[in-house]
Protein backbone atom coordinates (compact mmCIF):
# COMPACT_ATOMS: atom_id res chain seq x y z
CA UNK A 1 0.00 0.00 0.00
CA UNK A 2 1.27 3.41 -0.93
CA UNK A 3 0.88 6.29 1.51
CA UNK A 4 -0.61 8.55 -1.13
CA UNK A 5 -4.37 8.16 -1.65
CA UNK A 6 -4.07 9.06 -5.35
CA UNK A 7 -1.19 6.78 -6.14
CA UNK A 8 -1.80 4.59 -9.18
CA UNK A 9 -1.25 1.01 -8.18
CA UNK A 10 -1.42 -2.38 -9.71
CA UNK A 11 -4.76 -3.92 -8.83
CA UNK A 12 -5.63 -7.58 -8.80
CA UNK A 13 -9.24 -8.80 -8.68
CA UNK A 14 -8.96 -8.85 -4.87
CA UNK A 15 -8.90 -5.02 -4.76
CA UNK A 16 -10.59 -2.97 -7.47
CA UNK A 17 -9.67 0.70 -7.53
CA UNK A 18 -13.02 2.01 -6.21
CA UNK A 19 -12.72 0.15 -2.89
CA UNK A 20 -10.71 1.29 0.13
CA UNK A 21 -9.47 -2.17 0.98
CA UNK A 22 -10.08 -5.83 0.23
CA UNK A 23 -12.34 -6.26 3.24
CA UNK A 24 -14.64 -3.45 2.08
CA UNK A 25 -14.81 -5.06 -1.36
CA UNK A 26 -15.73 -8.44 0.10
CA UNK A 27 -18.38 -6.91 2.37
CA UNK A 28 -19.91 -5.07 -0.61
CA UNK A 29 -20.10 -8.30 -2.62
CA UNK A 30 -21.63 -10.16 0.32
CA UNK A 31 -24.23 -7.46 0.97
CA UNK A 32 -25.21 -7.39 -2.71
CA UNK A 33 -25.57 -11.18 -2.75
CA UNK A 34 -27.77 -11.15 0.36
CA UNK A 35 -29.96 -8.42 -1.17
CA UNK A 36 -30.39 -10.64 -4.23
CA UNK A 37 -31.29 -13.57 -1.97
CA UNK A 38 -33.86 -11.34 -0.21
CA UNK A 39 -35.58 -10.83 -3.59
CA UNK A 40 -35.40 -14.59 -4.16
CA UNK A 41 -37.14 -15.18 -0.82
CA UNK A 42 -40.04 -13.02 -2.03
CA UNK A 43 -39.99 -14.73 -5.45
CA UNK A 44 -40.46 -18.17 -3.88
CA UNK A 45 -42.56 -16.62 -1.10
CA UNK A 46 -45.37 -15.82 -3.53
CA UNK A 47 -45.62 -19.50 -4.46
CA UNK A 48 -45.48 -20.64 -0.83
CA UNK A 49 -48.27 -18.16 -0.10
CA UNK A 50 -50.40 -19.54 -2.98
CA UNK A 51 -49.76 -23.06 -1.68
CA UNK A 52 -50.89 -22.13 1.86
CA UNK A 53 -54.09 -20.46 0.64
CA UNK A 54 -55.13 -23.29 -1.70
CA UNK A 55 -54.25 -25.93 0.87
CA UNK A 56 -56.53 -24.09 3.30
CA UNK A 57 -59.36 -24.05 0.72
CA UNK A 58 -58.96 -27.52 -0.85
CA UNK A 59 -57.56 -29.49 2.06
CA UNK A 60 -58.81 -32.95 0.92
CA UNK A 61 -57.35 -32.62 -2.56
CA UNK A 62 -54.04 -31.33 -1.22
CA UNK A 63 -53.79 -34.20 1.29
CA UNK A 64 -54.54 -36.82 -1.38
CA UNK A 65 -52.11 -35.25 -3.85
CA UNK A 66 -49.38 -34.98 -1.23
CA UNK A 67 -49.76 -38.65 -0.30
CA UNK A 68 -49.37 -39.64 -3.96
CA UNK A 69 -45.80 -38.26 -4.00
CA UNK A 70 -42.91 -40.68 -3.43
CA UNK A 71 -41.65 -39.95 0.10
CA UNK A 72 -38.58 -42.22 -0.31
CA UNK A 73 -37.33 -40.35 -3.37
CA UNK A 74 -38.16 -37.04 -1.67
CA UNK A 75 -36.15 -37.95 1.43
CA UNK A 76 -33.21 -39.25 -0.61
CA UNK A 77 -33.21 -36.03 -2.62
CA UNK A 78 -33.18 -33.97 0.58
CA UNK A 79 -30.13 -35.94 1.74
CA UNK A 80 -28.45 -35.43 -1.66
CA UNK A 81 -28.92 -31.66 -1.38
CA UNK A 82 -27.60 -31.60 2.19
CA UNK A 83 -24.49 -33.50 0.99
CA UNK A 84 -24.04 -30.93 -1.79
CA UNK A 85 -24.24 -28.12 0.78
CA UNK A 86 -21.49 -29.87 2.76
CA UNK A 87 -19.21 -30.05 -0.29
CA UNK A 88 -19.89 -26.35 -0.96
CA UNK A 89 -19.04 -25.37 2.64
CA UNK A 90 -15.86 -27.49 2.52
CA UNK A 91 -15.08 -25.98 -0.89
CA UNK A 92 -15.20 -22.42 0.46
CA UNK A 93 -12.93 -23.61 3.28
CA UNK A 94 -10.48 -25.11 0.75
CA UNK A 95 -10.47 -21.77 -1.09
CA UNK A 96 -9.80 -19.91 2.17
CA UNK A 97 -6.77 -22.13 2.74
CA UNK A 98 -5.57 -21.96 -0.86
CA UNK A 99 -5.93 -25.69 -1.55
CA UNK A 100 -6.53 -25.50 -5.28
CA UNK A 101 -6.93 -29.21 -6.12
CA UNK A 102 -9.21 -29.88 -3.16
CA UNK A 103 -11.35 -26.88 -4.16
CA UNK A 104 -11.73 -28.19 -7.73
CA UNK A 105 -12.65 -31.68 -6.48
CA UNK A 106 -15.25 -30.30 -4.05
CA UNK A 107 -16.80 -28.01 -6.68
CA UNK A 108 -17.05 -30.93 -9.12
CA UNK A 109 -18.57 -33.13 -6.39
CA UNK A 110 -21.19 -30.43 -5.84
CA UNK A 111 -22.05 -30.58 -9.55
CA UNK A 112 -22.36 -34.39 -9.31
CA UNK A 113 -24.79 -34.04 -6.37
CA UNK A 114 -26.68 -31.37 -8.34
CA UNK A 115 -27.13 -33.76 -11.29
CA UNK A 116 -28.14 -36.56 -8.90
CA UNK A 117 -30.86 -34.35 -7.45
CA UNK A 118 -32.12 -33.35 -10.91
CA UNK A 119 -32.06 -37.00 -12.05
CA UNK A 120 -34.13 -38.20 -9.08
CA UNK A 121 -36.51 -35.26 -9.58
CA UNK A 122 -36.83 -36.28 -13.23
CA UNK A 123 -37.77 -39.84 -12.19
CA UNK A 124 -40.46 -38.43 -9.89
CA UNK A 125 -41.83 -36.20 -12.64
CA UNK A 126 -41.86 -39.15 -15.06
CA UNK A 127 -43.86 -41.21 -12.53
CA UNK A 128 -46.39 -38.37 -12.35
CA UNK A 129 -46.55 -38.35 -16.16
CA UNK A 130 -47.30 -42.09 -16.19
CA UNK A 131 -50.01 -41.63 -13.53
CA UNK A 132 -51.64 -38.83 -15.62
CA UNK A 133 -51.08 -36.41 -12.73
CA UNK A 134 -49.60 -33.66 -14.90
CA UNK A 135 -52.17 -30.82 -15.25
CA UNK A 136 -53.56 -30.58 -18.76
CA UNK A 137 -55.90 -32.45 -21.15
CA UNK A 138 -54.75 -35.94 -20.04
CA UNK A 139 -55.03 -35.13 -16.32
CA UNK A 140 -56.83 -37.89 -14.47
CA UNK A 141 -57.19 -38.55 -10.73
CA UNK A 142 -59.58 -41.52 -10.77
CA UNK A 143 -56.82 -43.50 -9.01
CA UNK A 144 -56.82 -41.06 -6.07
CA UNK A 145 -60.64 -40.95 -5.93
CA UNK A 146 -60.66 -44.76 -5.74
CA UNK A 147 -57.85 -44.84 -3.15
CA UNK A 148 -59.60 -42.41 -0.79
CA UNK A 149 -63.36 -43.16 -1.01
CA UNK A 150 -63.97 -41.58 2.42
CA UNK A 151 -63.12 -38.05 1.22
CA UNK A 152 -64.56 -35.99 -1.61
CA UNK A 153 -61.98 -35.17 -4.29
CA UNK A 154 -62.78 -32.59 -6.95
CA UNK A 155 -60.49 -33.19 -9.99
CA UNK A 156 -60.35 -29.44 -10.72
CA UNK A 157 -59.04 -28.73 -7.23
CA UNK A 158 -56.66 -31.67 -7.44
CA UNK A 159 -55.28 -30.10 -10.60
CA UNK A 160 -54.46 -26.95 -8.62
CA UNK A 161 -52.36 -29.04 -6.20
CA UNK A 162 -50.38 -30.58 -9.03
CA UNK A 163 -50.02 -27.23 -10.82
CA UNK A 164 -48.44 -25.81 -7.69
CA UNK A 165 -46.33 -28.96 -7.22
CA UNK A 166 -44.87 -28.67 -10.71
CA UNK A 167 -44.48 -24.89 -10.56
CA UNK A 168 -42.65 -25.00 -7.22
CA UNK A 169 -40.42 -28.01 -7.88
CA UNK A 170 -39.88 -26.76 -11.46
CA UNK A 171 -38.77 -23.31 -10.34
CA UNK A 172 -36.52 -24.95 -7.75
CA UNK A 173 -35.05 -27.28 -10.39
CA UNK A 174 -34.41 -24.27 -12.65
CA UNK A 175 -32.41 -22.72 -9.82
CA UNK A 176 -30.48 -25.99 -9.48
CA UNK A 177 -29.65 -25.97 -13.21
CA UNK A 178 -28.42 -22.35 -12.95
CA UNK A 179 -26.37 -23.39 -9.90
CA UNK A 180 -24.78 -26.33 -11.75
CA UNK A 181 -23.79 -24.04 -14.65
CA UNK A 182 -22.38 -21.50 -12.18
CA UNK A 183 -20.35 -24.20 -10.42
CA UNK A 184 -19.02 -25.45 -13.76
CA UNK A 185 -17.56 -21.97 -14.35
CA UNK A 186 -16.25 -21.83 -10.76
CA UNK A 187 -14.56 -25.23 -11.20
CA UNK A 188 -12.89 -24.09 -14.43
CA UNK A 189 -11.53 -20.88 -12.91
CA UNK A 190 -10.51 -22.66 -9.72
CA UNK A 191 -8.59 -25.17 -11.81
CA UNK A 192 -6.93 -22.24 -13.62
CA UNK A 193 -5.80 -20.96 -10.21
CA UNK A 194 -7.78 -17.73 -10.19
CA UNK A 195 -8.90 -18.13 -6.55
CA UNK A 196 -6.45 -17.57 -3.73
CA UNK A 197 -6.82 -17.08 0.04
CA UNK A 198 -6.78 -13.32 -0.75
CA UNK A 199 -9.50 -13.54 -3.38
CA UNK A 200 -12.15 -16.26 -3.40
CA UNK A 201 -15.28 -14.05 -3.38
CA UNK A 202 -16.90 -15.77 -6.42
CA UNK A 203 -16.62 -19.17 -4.68
CA UNK A 204 -18.15 -17.71 -1.54
CA UNK A 205 -21.02 -15.98 -3.41
CA UNK A 206 -21.73 -19.08 -5.50
CA UNK A 207 -21.82 -20.98 -2.22
CA UNK A 208 -24.37 -18.57 -0.73
CA UNK A 209 -26.60 -19.12 -3.79
CA UNK A 210 -26.28 -22.90 -3.54
CA UNK A 211 -27.09 -22.95 0.19
CA UNK A 212 -30.13 -20.73 -0.47
CA UNK A 213 -31.48 -23.17 -3.06
CA UNK A 214 -30.91 -25.94 -0.50
CA UNK A 215 -32.98 -24.00 2.07
CA UNK A 216 -35.86 -23.58 -0.40
CA UNK A 217 -35.94 -27.37 -0.73
CA UNK A 218 -35.72 -27.79 3.06
CA UNK A 219 -39.15 -26.05 3.17
CA UNK A 220 -40.60 -27.58 -0.02
CA UNK A 221 -39.92 -31.10 1.28
CA UNK A 222 -42.18 -30.99 4.38
CA UNK A 223 -44.88 -28.87 2.71
CA UNK A 224 -45.22 -31.08 -0.37
CA UNK A 225 -44.34 -34.55 0.96
CA UNK A 226 -44.74 -34.69 4.73
CA UNK A 227 -47.44 -32.65 6.44
CA UNK A 228 -50.39 -34.64 5.04
CA UNK A 229 -48.68 -38.04 5.09
CA UNK A 230 -50.39 -39.49 8.23
CA UNK A 231 -53.98 -40.98 8.32
CA UNK B 1 -16.49 -10.16 7.34
CA UNK B 2 -13.32 -11.42 8.91
CA UNK B 3 -11.26 -14.36 7.82
CA UNK B 4 -12.58 -17.21 9.87
CA UNK B 5 -11.62 -20.69 8.78
CA UNK B 6 -13.68 -23.31 10.60
CA UNK B 7 -12.35 -26.83 11.07
CA UNK B 8 -13.68 -29.43 8.66
CA UNK B 9 -14.89 -31.45 11.66
CA UNK B 10 -17.24 -28.57 12.46
CA UNK B 11 -18.82 -28.79 8.99
CA UNK B 12 -19.17 -32.58 9.26
CA UNK B 13 -21.00 -32.13 12.58
CA UNK B 14 -23.52 -29.74 11.00
CA UNK B 15 -23.92 -32.16 8.06
CA UNK B 16 -24.68 -35.10 10.37
CA UNK B 17 -27.20 -32.97 12.29
CA UNK B 18 -28.94 -31.99 9.03
CA UNK B 19 -29.13 -35.60 7.84
CA UNK B 20 -30.40 -36.73 11.25
CA UNK B 21 -33.15 -34.10 11.28
CA UNK B 22 -34.17 -35.15 7.74
CA UNK B 23 -34.64 -38.77 8.87
CA UNK B 24 -36.53 -37.65 11.99
CA UNK B 25 -38.94 -35.39 10.09
CA UNK B 26 -39.63 -38.08 7.47
CA UNK B 27 -40.30 -40.68 10.20
CA UNK B 28 -42.52 -38.37 12.27
CA UNK B 29 -44.71 -37.65 9.23
CA UNK B 30 -46.12 -41.20 9.45
CA UNK B 31 -47.39 -40.63 13.00
CA UNK B 32 -50.79 -39.03 13.44
CA UNK B 33 -50.20 -36.02 15.69
CA UNK B 34 -53.26 -34.08 14.56
CA UNK B 35 -52.46 -30.40 14.02
CA UNK B 36 -48.95 -30.98 15.39
CA UNK B 37 -47.80 -32.76 12.22
CA UNK B 38 -47.57 -29.39 10.46
CA UNK B 39 -45.96 -27.69 13.44
CA UNK B 40 -43.32 -30.38 14.00
CA UNK B 41 -42.45 -30.51 10.27
CA UNK B 42 -42.08 -26.73 10.01
CA UNK B 43 -40.10 -26.43 13.27
CA UNK B 44 -37.64 -29.09 12.09
CA UNK B 45 -37.38 -27.38 8.68
CA UNK B 46 -36.67 -24.06 10.39
CA UNK B 47 -33.97 -25.61 12.60
CA UNK B 48 -32.34 -27.09 9.48
CA UNK B 49 -32.57 -23.75 7.64
CA UNK B 50 -31.00 -21.99 10.65
CA UNK B 51 -28.12 -24.49 10.73
CA UNK B 52 -27.44 -23.83 7.04
CA UNK B 53 -27.74 -20.03 7.31
CA UNK B 54 -25.74 -19.60 10.52
CA UNK B 55 -22.92 -22.08 9.90
CA UNK B 56 -22.70 -23.03 6.20
CA UNK B 57 -23.42 -19.46 5.07
CA UNK B 58 -21.19 -18.04 7.84
CA UNK B 59 -23.79 -15.59 9.13
CA UNK B 60 -22.98 -16.44 12.75
CA UNK B 61 -19.24 -15.81 12.72
CA UNK B 62 -18.33 -13.74 9.72
CA UNK B 63 -20.97 -11.33 8.56
CA UNK B 64 -21.55 -7.62 8.73
CA UNK B 65 -24.32 -6.09 10.82
CA UNK B 66 -25.79 -4.69 7.60
CA UNK B 67 -26.00 -8.21 6.13
CA UNK B 68 -27.84 -9.40 9.22
CA UNK B 69 -30.33 -6.52 8.90
CA UNK B 70 -30.99 -7.52 5.27
CA UNK B 71 -31.65 -11.14 6.29
CA UNK B 72 -33.97 -10.23 9.15
CA UNK B 73 -35.86 -7.75 6.92
CA UNK B 74 -36.26 -10.36 4.18
CA UNK B 75 -37.77 -12.83 6.66
CA UNK B 76 -40.02 -10.07 8.03
CA UNK B 77 -41.34 -9.22 4.51
CA UNK B 78 -42.05 -12.89 3.92
CA UNK B 79 -43.87 -13.03 7.25
CA UNK B 80 -45.98 -9.99 6.24
CA UNK B 81 -46.86 -11.63 2.91
CA UNK B 82 -47.92 -14.92 4.50
CA UNK B 83 -49.56 -13.57 7.68
CA UNK B 84 -51.62 -10.81 6.08
CA UNK B 85 -52.74 -13.05 3.20
CA UNK B 86 -53.84 -15.78 5.59
CA UNK B 87 -55.48 -13.19 7.89
CA UNK B 88 -57.76 -12.44 4.93
CA UNK B 89 -58.46 -15.93 3.58
CA UNK B 90 -58.74 -17.65 6.95
CA UNK B 91 -61.40 -15.22 8.23
CA UNK B 92 -63.63 -14.94 5.12
CA UNK B 93 -66.08 -17.50 6.43
CA UNK B 94 -66.55 -15.65 9.72
CA UNK B 95 -69.76 -13.67 9.88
Amino acid sequence: MSDSPIAVEQHGPELLHHFVDAEQQRDAASLGMWLFLATEIMFFGGMFCAYLIYRFWYYNEFAAGSRSLDITLGTVNTAVLICSSLTVALGVRAAQMGKRKLLVVLLLLTIVFGFAFLGIKGVEWYNKYEEHHIPGPSFNVDDLIKAYPQIHIDPQHEQIFFSLYFAMTGLHALHMIIGVVMFAFLSYYAWKGRYTPKYYTPVEMGGLYWHFVDIVWIYLFPLLYLIDRHH
Amino acid sequence: MSEHVMSSKFYYTIWIALLGLTVVTAAVSFLDLGPFNVIVALVIATVKALLVVLFFMHVKYASEKLTKIVIVSAIFWLFLLLALSMADYATRLWS
